[in-house]
């Protein structure tokens, strides 16, 4: 049991979270304060919400590269939104930003689910598609900090019981998917579909659909992020989270999670993006030059996978070695 | 009468000097055309502005202000065809390509007609002289300038760039450097890098803030950059202390402003870019200054420019903005 515990693949990147931490605040000891560490978690928070989502588009042996574009067409809709409408209510604001995200969630689900294309040509597509629709929308330009209104600004920022909503809205949706990876149809099908499609099928499960289900929560997700990301940095443009895709997936591979499918967890998602998200902090802090932030970011992915990779292998038990020899 | 027999001459003789073949205008007033990228873009607007400003000023001047209603070369072509057809007496051009417009241009000029480009520059051959908004000597020793002027005792400033091997940052800040030792008592603590991204921006700014208590000022050359270091500064609570400057445009640093994250920033006064880009073709056109290298030309209120080896000049010291003028300028560009 305690073998278990330990060699399990959380408790491996929880370890390697905490020696990361350690070497850290060995050259700012600033970073592990209490305050500090729950700003970091804060700043990670939509690589949470997004890594969360891929997880399960990952489980079902899909891919969506649309998640960052997904967020940046989203933020600039609630804002141009609130832009001609600056009374609007932040609840339905967040309606809003949900529904679009899982509409566009749903369109790649649909083509890979009835067309049968390959999701990775799918959301390479609807990644460009989403970009463009932004610069049609916005004319290529800006919204701006002083044309938000001050509610829309405020919600990620609103602390509750010390958090601001930001990081609530993760920790709810580690919880909510915790629930419904572990304990609802849904959850256990992706699991199936990803392990072994055919015997997902002759059990009665649709492939296809489960896929379609995965990219809707993924799309919806990204949805909701994007509106929190154009409130908290309160700008909204063309590029925002430019490049985030590779970030929300190297999350999920750093959390374990299979890439073939099948294999992973809300919590192996959650600690691969804290893992990536501490680092994100400390490289501006510990003083290292930035010609080397970039390799050593790419250098902790490449390790943090190494790891995971030797502790999954299941040790094969050699039989008939005496025959091998005899031949 | 005898005024425009004068104007007329002076016009044939500069065009013989020239020897830019026949005359092909020469009317009552001069006509001066003011090609933009496109329509419709608030910062050319505010360039048309000081254009009529130094029509005003100079009298017997018309501005035609126009352009193509995208930015597209082949659109600009069109519009230099049809102005070269009017006969205008000069063309100012703000480029959409360095290349595409210069057999155009080529043909302007074989017209007698002056060509200038500014903003955005054509291609050597195609254009008489060309006007920089600003020079990068004068934008290093800007941005630091514009930090010092609120640390009159000194303090701590530190650069938020975009990317490593951002070019233009590069040589601003090779710029700042020279001139540092005109500003006793500022240090230069850190140079950190948001690759233009404004997450990863904001998060740089966070990081000065904590290995640096004491900093006093951020000065971020990059429109991203800029916007995210204030609202990274307001969201620490630190207005007030931290002071974030740099380039910056007004439309997207206006919240910065109002909330005091930002007490000023600079980028180029449009409407000083089309008034002297107005003056200068003004210039060349009645003859009264040649474009050749070391040249100079006045340009009114702005005071004179010199041309360098390549029959390019840098106008002006970039434009200051702060809480006095920036709601001027917001809904520009």
């Amino acid at each position: 049991m305690l073998q278990r515990l330990i060699t399990s693949r959380e408790a491996l990147l929880l370890g390697a979270i905490a020696v990361l931490l350690a070497l850290i605040s060995t050259r700012f000891p600033g970073f592990v304060t209490p305050s500090n560490l729950a700003d970091v978690f804060n700043d990670t928070s939509p690589l949470i919400l997004l890594a969360i989502g891929q997880m399960i588009v990952i489980l079902t042996k899909c891919i969506d590269l649309s998640v960052a574009a997904n967020l940046a067409l989203t933020g600039m809709v609630v804002s141009m939104l609130n832009l001609a409408f600056p009374g609007l209510p932040v609840a339905l604001i967040l309606v809003v930003a949900i529904t679009l995200g899982a509409l566009m969630g749903m369109f790649n689900g649909i083509l890979v689910w009835k067309l049968d294309i390959p999701p990775i040509v799918v959301t390479l597509g609807t990644m460009t598609i989403f970009r463009g629709i932004i610069f049609l929308i916005s004319d290529g330009k800006w919204v701006n900090s002083h044309e938000m209104s001050p509610a829309f600004k405020a919600f990620p920022r609103f602390e509750l019981l010390g958090l601001p909503m930001l990081s609530w809205t993760a920790i709810l949706a580690v919880i909510v998917f915790t629930i419904v990876m572990s304990r609802t149809t849904l959850g256990r099908a992706a699991y199936a579909v990803g392990g072994n499609p055919h015997a997902a099928t002759y059990t009665g499960i649709e492939v296809g659909r489960t896929q379609f289900w995965a990219f809707t929560i993924s799309g919806a997700l990204a949805g909701l992020t994007g509106y929190l990301w154009v409130s908290r940095y309160a700008v909204a443009y063309v590029d925002i989270a430019g490049g985030f895709e590779l970030d929300v997936v190297a999350a999920c591979v750093i959390g374990g999670i299979s890439i073939a499918g099948g294999i992973g967890s809300v919590g192996g998602a959650l600690l691969g993006a804290l893992f990536l998200g501490v680092i994100k902090n400390a490289l501006p802090v510990i003083n290292v030059s930035p010609f080397w932030q970039l390799a050593i970011s790419g250098g902790a992915i490449i390790i943090a996978v190494a790891v995971n990779a030797r502790a999954s292998r299941t040790k094969g038990r050699i039989i008939l070695k005496s025959a091998e020899h005899a031949a | 009468m005898k005024r425009r027999n004068f104007t007329k001459l002076a016009l044939g003789l500069s065009l013989g000097a020239s020897l830019m073949g026949t005359s092909a205008m020469a009317q009552d007033n001069m006509r001066i055309a003011l090609v933009v990228k496109a329509l419709g873009i608030g910062f050319f607007e505010a360039a048309h502005k000081g254009a009529e400003e130094a029509a005003a000023e100079l009298g017997n001047v018309e501005i035609i202000y126009t352009g193509p209603t995208d930015t597209t070369a082949e659109g600009q072509i069109e519009v230099i065809n049809s102005l070269i057809a009017q006969g205008v007496d000069a063309i100012a051009v703000s480029s959409n390509d360095t290349d595409a417009l210069v057999p155009t241009l080529k043909k302007a000029m074989q017209r007698g007609i002056t060509v200038i480009s500014w903003d955005s520059g054509v291609a050597e051959e195609g254009r008489q002289m060309h006007l920089n908004p600003s020079s990068n000597p004068l934008i290093g020793n800007m941005i630091i300038k514009l930090a010092a002027d609120h640390l009159p005792d000194g303090g701590q400033v530190a650069l938020l760039s975009a990317t490593t091997t951002s070019t233009n940052q590069n040589i601003w800040i090779e710029e700042m450097n020279k001139v540092m030792a005109n500003y006793p008592g500022i240090e230069v603590v850190s140079t950190v890098y948001g690759d233009d991204l404004a997450d990863k921006s904001y998060r740089e700014a966070q990081g000065l803030m904590q290995s640096y208590p004491d900093l006093d000022a951020i000065i971020a050359p990059t429109s991203v950059g800029i916007v995210a270091a204030a609202q990274a500064v307001e969201d620490a609570g630190k207005i007030g202390e931290v002071n974030v400057t740099g380039l910056g445009l007004p439309s997207e640093m206006a919240g910065a402003i109002e909330s005091g994250a930002s007490k000023s920033f600079a980028i180029w006064n449009p409407i000083d870019l089309g008034y002297s880009a107005a003056m200068i073709a003004h210039a060349l056109a009645a003859g009264e200054a040649t474009a050749e290298p070391g040249a100079e030309i006045s340009i009114g209120r702005m005071g004179t420019i010199t041309l360098d080896e390549t029959n390019s000049a840098a106008m002006a010291d970039p434009f200051v903005y702060d809480s006095s003028n920036i709601d001027e300028f917001k809904s520009i560009f």
